[in-house]
């Protein structure tokens, strides 16, 4: 047999159970936010290189301020003849560490939980708390020679397993203009409101929702290998061509990029997706630089698989089936107020999110997913050593995948807030206290058929780089 | 006990405050074009961009002052690089502006072009806290710079000629390439080595790219460093020339003299046979 699909037929996603889907969902949450630590650029490699103190490039690091955005759009280069490595001291080691010890608890509501004494389900909210480690990033970043620059992120989970979260080589200022840059690798995508410069860290509030967002009762969450589902806040392997004016008010960047959400070895696809964004920076006077911008994630995703008539034939993956995120986002000032308000409208094929091959015919009722998210993120920068921050980010599904679900099934609302405080500001290493409440909640989703799930975290930690 | 202060002690002290206000204002503030910079928001600044280096007291004694070189700028001495203002007087508000816009080549100094203008002048008002020059003196005039004169073969030629007479070429070297007889003697106002500019290599020059600046560093001089002041020495007109001149000597950068340059020849022996 020479096709073989990933499901049988018409194998729809609706006769899946709730309680299975469900489970899929605590899994994703409370396991993958586990392992999501964000890999943050927040490099004090460059502060020894360069003298600078942490909060030159940082408003709050990891959070980049415009300094710090030119510096990376630069190249890592600050462009004052210092830049390259010629002008180091041999023993200066471009690299950094950060980590997280840290005290969590996470609550759920409406587990299903067995019941010894009565021999059936039931539910029961379950709470654990603890200390526990985050992952680790190793940060190497700098430059090779004049307008080459590298990043190579290695990262860990908090049990040691490693991956390359990042890997790129950029070329700067080709043809002698600030406006072409090229970029090879792994890399975040060029967004300026960049989950891997997250001021969140909790098991809940440690990760843009919308960023990873699919569909309750998604196919692509099912854990089938062979789907590998999409991320705007995974970093993705390929090329980007971006531009940018001299002091970084006008940005651009176009990216092609393979159709494997940033996995190595060309698991599932053959395919390339493309990703487009523009910012536009406006200076208010002591208000401070007003920002807003646009982007557009077009991908596509295969839903039938070679084998060798047991085992899939990676890479090999056919019948694409589309889908896009689309949105815009403002970056606003007050002193020392600032918000990030965040819009993105995602939608995806039938065929994907019923993990029904292309060309086959659709399960009863299956259709495209629509959705609209959004967040408002607040920032009190008190001073540089002290920041309150909360985020706000509510999901609407606009069209269910499965037209038999309830309009709202699968809603999402998260509400985050916390602070981090720095007691010392060197050019050595950062360190700081952060402690953060999360809460979210989804409708439908519990594992207990029609009620919604409800998951929360206190994370106290002490996070360190250096 | 009644303790009463005469009046006419009270209107002596406030017209003594109010005669006061206008210096201590003008030194918590600064003045570029339409904005107007103060010392209150560009603390915060100053503490987030620039403590590393200069310094909690401005004094160049950052945390990173030993791994600098050159040392940063001490703020107390008020002892400016790049002015438009005549050597030994404070530079304009607009020059400091200028300078943290800009930063320096060569040196840890980034450009801080990144920053809102608004930024950028409350960093100024903040920086001219730090000395008692501010509050007991007022900025140079600055210098005018006259408009410039045609490049020729003359000009170039008289330039080469002051170059050799005003002994450019002891720091500077024969050919601009900064490795003049005394290039590896210099030291500056810290007593710190201090390398002249290398024309050779074709960079940015420290206080600016345009003929313009250079013009400006020949007669308001480097304060700090052993550049002097030619206003003294050389007239308007001798000025441009040593700019035209000075410009054939990057030979990397192109621009009018090098393109006058490679029209004539290469050299300005061949320029003079060719125009006659």
């Amino acid at each position: 047999m020479l096709f073989r699909a990933s499901k049988e037929t018409g194998n729809m996603r609706a006769v899946h159970s709730s309680f299975r889907s469900s489970a899929f969902l605590v899994a994703a949450i409370l396991l993958g936010s586990m392992l999501l630590q964000p890999e943050a650029d927040a490099i004090p490699a460059f502060a020894r290189k360069y003298g600078l103190p942490c909060s030159a490039c940082h408003e709050a690091w990891p959070k980049l301020n415009n300094f710090g955005q030119t510096f990376k759009d630069n190249g890592y280069q600050l462009g004052n003849d210092r830049d390259a490595p010629i002008w180091q001291q041999p023993t200066y080691w471009p690299i950094a560490l950060r980590m997280t010890p840290n005290w969590h608890r996470e609550g759920a509501d409406h587990m299903a939980v067995y019941d010894p004494a009565t021999d059936s389900i039931i539910n029961q909210g379950i709470t654990t708390h603890g200390f526990d480690l985050s992952g680790m990033d190793m940060l190497t970043a700098g430059t090779l020679a004049k307008n080459i620059s590298f990043l190579l992120v290695p990262s860990a989970d908090n049990e040691g397993a490693f991956h390359f979260e990042s890997a790129s080589v950029r070329f700067s200022n080709l043809l002698k203009t600030s406006w072409l840059n090229a970029k090879v690798g792994k890399f975040e995508l060029d967004n300026m409101v960049s989950e891997k410069r997250i001021m969140t860290l909790s098991n809940n509030g440690g990760l843009f929702q919308l960023y990873h967002f699919l569909p309750a009762g998604d196919y692509q969450a099912s854990g089938d290998p062979n789907f590998v589902g999409f991320g705007l806040g995974d970093n993705q392997l390929g090329v980007e061509v971006s531009g940018h004016s001299k002091n970084d008010y006008t940005r651009y960047s176009v990216a092609v990029l393979s159709s494997n959400d940033g996995n190595v070895n060309l698991p599932t696809s053959r395919g390339y997706d493309t990703y487009l964004t523009f910012s536009q920076a406006f200076n208010a006077g002591s208000m401070g630089l007003q920002r807003v911008g646009a982007y557009a994630y077009v991908g596509q995703a295969p839903t039938i698989f070679l084998t060798d008539g047991v085992n899939v034939i990676p890479g090999a993956g056919t019948g694409n089936e589309k889908f896009y995120r689309t949105g815009f986002f403002g970056m606003w000032y007050l002193k020392k107020l600032d918000f990030t308000t965040m819009f993105m409208h995602g939608s995806e094929s039938a065929y994907l999110y019923s993990g029904t091959p292309a060309g086959q015919t659709l399960p009863l009722g299956a259709q495209a997913p629509k959705w609209n998210g959004g967040w408002v993120e607040t920032h009190y920068t008190v001073n540089p050593q002290l920041i309150i921050l909360q985020r706000y980010e509510v999901i609407r599904m606009s069209q269910q995948g499965n037209s038999a679900n309830a309009s709202n099934y699968g809603d999402m609302d998260s509400l985050t807030f916390g602070y981090r405080y720095y007691p010392f500001m060197t050019s050595r290493a950062g360190f700081a206290f952060h402690n953060e409440y999360s809460r979210v909640r989804q409708r439908g989703t519990s594992p207990i058929p029609g009620l919604d799930l409800t998951t929360s975290s206190v994370f106290l930690g002490f996070d360190f780089i250096f | 006990m009644n303790t009463k202060v005469p009046s006419k002690w009270v209107l002596w002290l406030s017209a003594l405050a109010i005669l006061a206000l206008p210096s201590a204002a003008a030194a918590q503030e600064s003045h570029i074009g339409k904005l107007t910079g103060h010392a209150s928001s560009g603390k915060e600044l100053y503490r987030r961009f620039c403590i590393g280096c200069h310094g909690p007291r401005g004094d160049g004694q950052g945390e990173n002052a030993p791994y600098v070189t050159p040392q940063p700028r001490n703020f107390v001495a008020a002892t400016f690089k790049c002015r438009s203002t005549v050597t030994g007087t404070l530079p304009t508000d607009e020059d400091l502006f200028n300078a943290v816009t800009r930063g320096f080549n060569t040196t840890n100094m980034p450009s801080w072009e990144p920053l809102t203008p608004q930024q950028r002048a409350d960093l100024v008002a903040y920086i001219k806290t730090f000395s008692e020059r501010w509050k007991n003196e007022k900025p140079g005039t600055p210098i005018e710079v006259p408009a410039e004169t045609a490049v020729t073969v003359e000009s170039i030629n008289h330039g080469k000629e002051l170059f050799q007479k005003l002994e450019c070429w002891k720091c500077h070297g024969p050919e601009g390439r900064g490795d003049g007889p005394s290039a590896s003697t210099l030291t500056d106002s810290n007593d710190q080595p201090i390398r002249p500019y290398n024309f050779s290599v074709g960079t940015r020059f420290k206080c600016g790219t345009t003929n313009q600046d250079l013009y400006k560093i020949f007669i308001t001089g480097v304060d700090g460093t052993p550049m002097p002041s030619f206003a003294d020495v050389i007239k308007p007109n001798e000025a441009w020339d040593l700019v035209h001149y000075l410009r054939t000597l990057q030979v990397t950068r192109k621009g009018p003299e090098s393109e006058f340059m490679k029209a004539k020849g290469g050299s300005t022996k061949a320029a003079d046979k060719s125009g006659k």
